[in-house]
């Protein structure tokens, strides 16, 4: 076994301009002209900068924005039967879900119970989508909308309401591979 | 030969001066302004970003709303300062700022309204000296600011603009003995009128680099900017001041770019002469003179765009130990070809 050479490890470098030799001169010139030649050819090649609050750059489909609660389309019943699994699986302990039975007379979901309260404190949420896994009946998705802020804690409880209306799609989706 | 002493060329009346220096000291500051936007435009575009672009068309009034900023601050100081140098420190900096713009020539003796009238402040037969005294005095803007503050940053910055200020001054000043020498005279128009055949910057090209790069430390300017350092300490010598104070600084220093622009203009690239041998009527002089600024002014920005701040060490043995021995070396060969012409 031949023994350990460290010069073959040892990679030159150049720290400062050696003062006075030529290759010192070309390291101040020739390297500050190049560095100038850098910075020039940035001004043909444009802006790449989105001017966000006008443009704004399309989310995937997957991205986990603002939860969306959903109706059956055809009868206009909540999907959401009220069994607080997506309160268990969630992480942050951000959702809040009170049951009430359905009656006859008073029919909100599909099954035998309803979600009586449904909020959802997205100040606390960490939109890791669990509750989205978690719900046997699609009740409860991620949409695509990531503009949340607000004045007060308060207004970022999201009541049942608020989360079961038609949001205002304020987030441009990418098309299919782009 | 003409004596070399301070003699000031004075054949104007006493109202033409007035209104000749109120001419010089709006037109600047009416400019300051839009230099401060096209920097931040221009070097937005060097970034691929577009800059201030919100207030106004294409953000042009960005200046303007950043002024009323600055003017509605309300004024403060740290109970550690000395509050009469504190106030009077920025005025110092403005002040002498201003006044070297006085000998920026813009353009050759007219004849208005019966009068002979220069396109500049003053004719001293000093010129460069001028400007050199009142940089040193400009100097003490900056010390006085830092020391005055009761700041470790202000200080440290301060500390910093003295010993880059006064190294750099020697190898600015050197660069210009070579002009100096080949054209005879001190006065910068007679500077001008000797360009007649060939600018300064062709035979002088080492020495106009030379001050160039040294007007980049004596401005405070990248990749000199020690003095502010403003990731290292905060802001140097303007830390702590706030509001219009600090605009006066802001200002001083963008003039001071404009009149080491107009020094170079004047002693290294013609001043008001048009190349190809074009002799334009005389009121182009002063479009002439501020355009040639305006390129060196846009080279100012391209370079703080592109090169990263030197250390302290670099900057110091840069200076004392390339600059100025180039300087020297660059004066030298210029005296000795002149007398063997």
């Amino acid at each position: 076994m031949t023994p350990y050479d460290p010069s073959a490890d040892v990679v030159e470098v150049y720290r400062a301009p050696k003062p006075g030799a030529a290759r010192g001169l070309y390291r101040t010139f020739g390297e500050t002209l190049r560095g100038l030649k850098t910075t020039f050819v940035r001004i043909p090649e444009g802006v790449t900068t989105i001017q966000y609050p006008e443009q704004k750059t399309p989310v995937y489909p997957r991205f986990r924005g603002r939860h969306k609660l959903h109706r059956f389309e055809d009868t206009g019943l909540e999907k959401c039967v009220g069994c607080s699994l997506c309160a268990a699986a969630c992480p942050a302990d951000c959702i809040r879900v009170v049951a009430a039975e359905n009656t006859p007379e008073n029919r909100v979901s599909a099954g035998e119970r309803y979600a009586a309260v449904y909020e959802i404190n997205l100040s606390r949420c960490i939109f890791c989508g669990y509750c989205e896994v978690a719900c046997p009946f699609d009740a409860i998705t991620m949409g695509h909308d990531y503009e949340m802020s607000d004045y007060t804690r308060s207004d970022l409880i999201f009541t049942k309401e608020m989360l079961l209306a038609e949001p205002i799609e304020r987030t441009p989706l990418r098309r299919e591979g782009e | 030969m003409t004596p070399i002493v301070a003699a000031v060329n004075y054949f104007e009346p006493w109202w033409v001066q007035i209104i000749k220096a109120l001419i010089i000291f709006g037109i600047i500051f009416a400019v300051l302004p839009i230099l401060i936007i096209y920097e931040r435009k221009l070097m937005g575009r060097m970034q691929n970003r577009y800059g201030p672009n919100r207030v106004g068309p294409y953000g042009l009034l960005q200046p303007l709303a950043e002024i009323v900023k600055f003017a509605t601050k309300e004024p403060f100081r740290p109970t550690t300062s000395i509050g009469f140098l504190f106030r009077i420190a920025p005025m110092v900096a403005i002040l002498t700022a201003v006044t070297s713009l006085a000998i920026i020539p813009f353009g050759n003796v007219q004849h208005i309204f019966g009068e002979r009238v220069g396109l500049y402040g003053i004719d001293v037969s000093v010129g460069p000296l001028f400007v050199f005294a009142f940089g040193g005095i400009a100097f003490y803007g900056i010390m006085l600011g830092g020391w005055a503050s009761g700041s470790k940053y202000s200080f440290l910055g301060a500390m910093r603009g003295a010993a880059q200020l006064i190294s750099y001054e020697v190898s600015q000043g050197l660069a210009l003995v070579g002009v100096i020498i080949t054209s005879g005279t001190l006065s910068l128009t007679g500077i001008v009128h000797a360009q007649a055949g060939m600018w300064y910057f062709i035979p002088q090209l080492a020495g106009f680099l030379i001050f160039m790069t040294a007007s980049f430390a004596e401005t405070n300017r990248a990749p000199f900017d020690v003095v502010e350092g403003d990731s290292e300490i905060v802001g140097g010598y303007f830390t702590e001041y706030g509001g219009t104070a600090f605009v006066a600084y802001l200002f001083a220093e963008y003039t001071n770019m404009i009149v080491v622009s107009g020094m170079a203009t004047t002693l290294f690239l013609g001043g008001w002469l048009m190349p190809f041998g074009i002799h334009p009527p005389g009121w182009v002089d002063p479009i002439v003179v501020l355009a040639k600024m305006f390129l060196v002014f846009t080279f100012f920005i391209w370079v703080r765009t592109t090169l990263p701040r030197l250390r302290y060490d670099q900057l110091m043995s840069f200076g004392w130990k390339i600059l100025l021995p180039l300087a020297t070396l660059n004066m030298l060969v210029t005296a000795v070809i002149v007398v063997a012409k």
